[in-house]
């Protein structure tokens, strides 16, 4: 229990004064994984509202590679990643592996499915509502798609921060590809992973700290637009 | 460069022809072998119970459905898009998620009317609809009866030569009745030509100059208002007057679609 309770000291003390070593963590996952879901984002937007209102072929194939790696653990992913971007691999001759940027690729194949999907629905359900009087108003399928875009704005900012809570919150991914190097490719979760494990406490503690600030942050911002959203827009 | 400025208003769209049109859905005829021609002018009143066809009919004008046999024609069209010379205003009012000018302003950005004109065609718009107080409201807060006019300020602001009007009133109270009626009646008299459907006996005595009554998917008869109310020719369109037709039978099917109607 005194184990316990210095260790919180000390790791209250680390967040405090932005120990550097914790700050270059923090720093590193958020922009890893920042970068993941704005990827995931260009990706998965257009492809979640080309599904939901176009018949295109290929469709049937993305739908079903969309909801296969929305079930994948991440590390399978980041299992996945790795062979295709270790030196034998494919992609190998990039050199990309245990870089942030694998790190952020592995995130991106995490992400973009639930960002595509979660799209998917607000643009379809829009869609239904709004198809005869666009139509009628004379707009083509690419004005539809921006008006529903803008107006489904609050729903998919919603579905921006679900796809940033699962790339900051995972740990087998970015384990994998990344390797967990000191000032290289070391994250919070994989920080924690692995001080745990060595018996630092105190750091493991203090990313925790910020995990979970971040995490209710995010809920926190999605809560508040979803209010938002109804009182501006009944729903 | 889709102005509905861009032509004058006396090169009209109209007539508007329906050649033996029928229209299917689920393997069932629901508008049958219709024929007939809308001319500019009257102001007309499409008649008839729940279920009759009466929302479908007006899709078909409109080109949101395309018939399963026959033609539509648009005689004064001459190459044009008839398109951008309509607007229609549903049953349902949509209201997209923004603010109450916003939605106005879309249609014409829509329609290519540059943002300096835009300006004043919503604000007139919303003047003439007595919004303009709500101009920055969000539209979808908006009582039902606002909703309304707001459709009809949005579909006005496009001034169309041809306006349809899908049970404009239906939902709506005595008080906010009136105000619609009063908004389709100066559209009316600003040179759109108003076609609208109702199930309102006293609403279609009130604004038709030209009365359809439409049967279960038939069109009986067509002709001017006063003829209509004083003697319809038709059994069914006397039953009708009489409020006896109100209801089509169950065995017809579809029964949700008539509650939602009522
Ligand atoms: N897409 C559709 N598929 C099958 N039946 C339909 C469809 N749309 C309308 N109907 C049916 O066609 C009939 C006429 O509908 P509608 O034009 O909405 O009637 P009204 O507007 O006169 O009340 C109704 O019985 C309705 O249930
Ligand atoms: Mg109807």
């Amino acid at each position: 229990m005194t184990d316990f309770g210095s260790a919180l000291g000390a790791a209250l003390s680390l967040v405090v004064r932005l120990d550097p070593d914790l700050a270059e963590i923090v720093l590193l996952s958020l922009r890893v994984s920042v970068g993941a879901v704005l990827l995931a984002t260009l990706i998965g937007m257009p492809l979640g509202a080309a599904v939901a209102l176009f018949r295109f072929p290929g469709r049937t194939v993305i739908v079903v590679m969309l909801n296969a790696l929305m079930g994948l653990p991440p590390v399978v992913v980041g299992l996945i990643v790795y062979l295709l971007l270790s030196r034998a691999g494919p992609l190998g001759v990039f050199g990309l592996l245990f870089t942030p940027a694998a790190m952020i690729i592995a995130q991106v194949v995490l992400v973009t499915p639930i960002i595509a999907a979660l799209t998917r629905q607000v643009v379809e359900d829009l869609w239904t509502e709004y198809e005869e009087q666009l139509r009628s108003l004379g707009a083509g399928p690419g004005r539809a798609l921006t008006a529903l875009l803008w107006d489904g704005r609050f729903t998919l900012m919603t579905a921006v921060l679900a796809g940033f809570g699962r790339a900051s919150a995972e740990v087998g991914a970015v384990m994998i590809v990344g390797g967990n190097i000191d000032h290289v490719t070391r994250v919070m979760t994989t920080a924690i992973a692995l001080e745990v494990s060595k018996g630092d406490l105190a750091l493991a503690l203090g990313l925790g700290i910020i995990l979970i600030v971040l995490s209710t942050g995010v809920n926190g911002a999605a809560f508040a637009l979803k209010e938002a959203a109804q009182r501006r827009h009944a729903g | 460069m889709n102005s509905p400025s861009a032509f004058p208003a006396s090169t009209s769209i109209l007539p508007l022809e329906f050649y033996r049109v029928s229209f299917e859905a689920g393997g069932k005829r629901l508008i049958k072998d219709l024929s007939c021609i809308f001319a500019a002018g009257p102001s007309t009143v499409i008649l008839g119970p729940n279920g009759a066809g009466k929302s479908l009919l007006l899709r078909l004008c409109h080109g949101l459905l395309k018939p399963s046999a026959g033609q539509i024609i648009w005689h004064g069209a001459e190459g044009r898009d008839p398109s951008v010379h309509q607007a229609m205003v549903f049953q349902r009012p949509v209201m997209l998620r923004r603010s109450v000018a916003a939605n106005v302003d879309y249609a014409l950005a829509l329609r290519g009317v540059p943002r300096r004109q835009r300006r004043d065609l919503v604000a007139e718009s919303l003047k003439e609809t007595g919004l303009a107080r709500l101009a920055r409201h969000p539209a979808r807060v908006l009582s039902f009866g606002e909703q309304q006019r707001l459709a009809l300020a949005r579909a006005w602001a496009l001034m169309p030569q041809v306006l349809f009007l899908d049970e404009p009133t239906a939902n709506l109270d005595p008080a906010a009745t009136h105000t619609v009626e009063h908004v389709i009646a100066a559209i009316h008299a600003a040179g759109t030509q108003v076609i609208m459907t109702t199930h309102d006996l006293a609403q279609a005595r009130r604004l038709a100059d030209e009365i359809l009554f439409l049967h279960r998917g038939r069109l009986l008869e067509k002709g001017p208002a006063d003829a209509f109310f004083a003697g319809p020719r038709n059994d069914l369109a006397r039953a009708f007057l009489r409020g006896e037709l109100l209801w089509r039978r169950p065995r017809d099917g579809n029964s949700d679609q008539e509650t939602q109607n009522a």
